[in-house]
């Protein structure tokens, strides 16, 4: 895409965040999508173009009463919303429609609304995976990790680290589920779940949602807002099965997303000024560090257990406190998007002073998918 | 195990995964490779993911495999109670191609399972149409 030809200019997550009983996993989509809309001024009937995972866009529309000329149900898991920042801003270029709506609602944690979805035994899943007895995505998505602890010596102090700094960052976050300092020893006292993966290094299952909303660049100067601009956008897809992962220690999906958002947006590693990796597990900022490029193979363990994305360190990753420790829907992207909008806005809680410029990575599935934004505040 | 208390998922073969059950049915694990570009592949597919012939063809594979990763669960799925803690795992083949699985005749811990310790294929039935290609250690015979 063109660089800086469309902006964002509304942002907001759900009222509340955590534990929400009493609201539907479609309501936590709109509660989230007024929210945004509030925050650039807009209504419902200023969108005509929506875009969503979790739901139908039939539906998020039909919910808000807005009668859009162009959709985007693309639902490929957590990366689902860096996809359809991306596909947005194509189509905001193509004339397809001019303000775009894009909202996450996910009640992960009460269930309220939500279809409860297993694979069937006819999918390959079904088929070759299932019968060996996965329980969800703690027994599926670290299937990795001890081979790529055995190719590159990682510890597993290593990988308590990324909890551990995590945190930190969290604490600084009212909002941010968990708060409390943690230690090493904590996390690796911590209930094992799969090993090597104990329950610290596991995401967070919670309620809540986010929307974001996205007008030509040229318009973004008429809204309240600061506005956030789309610098550089990929995505790819690797498989529906981690078994059939090409290689343990690097995904595919990231390496393709990661370079072709570098490449669109022209910038180095050096001049990112703040980075998220969605984090569903421990070693997912291992990975994306990785391949990212902004390590080498092999270094990102050590890189992060040296402080270097910790407050105050060279590349703050994760500022929020990430999924291990400030929420974790099921569909995460949102938030990490979230986060990126705040510190380039200059509001985050835990603010990264002069942040120019934000790589924003997600992951969907196990390793099946990614969607990497990269955004900034410079003007076109 | 009494088959009417087989609580866990079991497979229902599709027209191309048909020769792969019932392979594992007559205790061998078929595989497929192309007959245009040699590649060997899992899972089975009416043509090859690396060069899209249609050509392709399916073999007895030699049922020789390491241990490529695993985790151990904590956690069991429905069905699985009381076989927790299990390490589901995957393999890789000689041929090639990787598959999940479970390791079977050796203790579920991280002493027992060493990545890339050799292993080879047993077949556990479970229904009269399907038996589930499962791996132990070599020497555990």
């Amino acid at each position: 895409m063109k660089r800086k030809s469309v902006a964002i200019v509304g942002a907001a997550e759900t009222t509340e965040l955590g534990i929400i009983p009493h609201m539907s996993q479609i309501q936590l989509h709109a509660d989230a999508a007024l929210n945004a809309l509030a925050d650039c001024g807009l209504t419902p009937k200023d969108i005509d173009g929506v875009a969503c995972a979790g739901a139908s866009p039939v539906e998020v529309a039909w919910y808000l009463g807005i009668t859009p000329t162009w959709v985007d149900g693309t639902a490929v898991g957590g990366c689902s919303f860096m996809m359809h920042v991306r596909h947005a801003a194509a189509a905001i270029n193509e004339g397809l429609c001019s303000t775009v709506l894009i909202t996450h609602g996910e009640s992960g944690r009460s269930g309220i609304g939500r279809a409860r979805f297993g694979p069937s035994p006819q999918t390959l899943q079904g088929q070759f995976e299932a019968p060996y007895g996965p329980m969800g995505p703690p027994t599926l998505f670290t299937l990795p990790v001890l081979r790529y602890m055995k190719e590159y010596g990682l510890t597993e102090e290593q990988l308590a680290m990324v909890a551990v700094v995590q945190r930190e960052w969290a604490s600084m976050n009212p909002r941010a589920m968990f708060r409390d300092p943690i230690t090493v020893e904590d996390v690796l006292n911590s209930r094992m779940i799969a090993y090597p993966i104990r329950l610290l290094e596991c995401c967070l299952v919670t309620d809540g949602g986010g929307a974001l909303v996205l007008v030509s660049s040229e318009r973004a100067k008429d809204f309240p807002t600061k506005p956030v601009y789309i610098l550089g956008t990929g995505e790819s897809v690797e498989t529906p099965m981690i078994s059939q992962m090409e290689d343990f220690t690097t995904s595919k999906a990231f390496r393709v997303s990661g370079k072709k958002a570098f490449e669109e947006a022209g910038i180095t590693h050096d001049d990112v000024d703040h980075l998220m990796i969605y984090d569903a597990f421990a070693h997912l900022p291992i990975f994306g560090l990785e391949d990212l490029g902004f390590v080498g193979r092999g270094e990102a363990g050590a890189f992060i257990a040296e402080g270097n994305t910790r407050p105050g360190g060279k590349l703050p990753l994760n500022t929020n406190g990430g999924g291990l420790s400030y929420t974790h829907t099921g569909m995460y992207g949102m938030f990490a998007l979230q986060e990126s909008v705040r510190q380039l806005r200059g509001t985050a809680p835990a603010q990264v002073p002069n942040c120019r410029i934000s790589v924003c990575h997600g992951v969907g599935g196990m390793f099946a998918a990614s969607g990497t934004i990269i955004l900034t505040n410079e003007e076109p | 195990m009494d088959l009417a208390d087989y609580r866990k998922p079991i497979p229902k073969p599709t027209p191309e995964t048909k020769d792969f059950w019932e392979g594992c049915k007559r205790g061998e694990l078929r595989l497929q490779r192309c007959t245009a570009c040699g590649h060997v592949f899992f899972p089975p597919r009416g043509h090859c993911p690396k060069c899209a012939a249609r050509s392709v063809e399916s073999f007895t594979a030699s049922g020789r495999a390491r241990l490529y990763s695993y985790i151990i669960n904590h956690r069991p799925a429905p069905g699985f109670e009381q076989d927790a803690p299990y390490a589901i795992a995957v393999v890789q083949l000689e041929e090639g191609p990787r598959m999940m699985t479970n390791i079977v005749g050796c203790p579920q811990t991280p002493e027992a399972l060493q990545l890339d310790m050799p292993l080879e294929v047993t077949f556990e039935p479970i229904t009269d149409e399907i038996s589930l290609p499962k791996f132990r250690p070599v020497d555990a015979r």
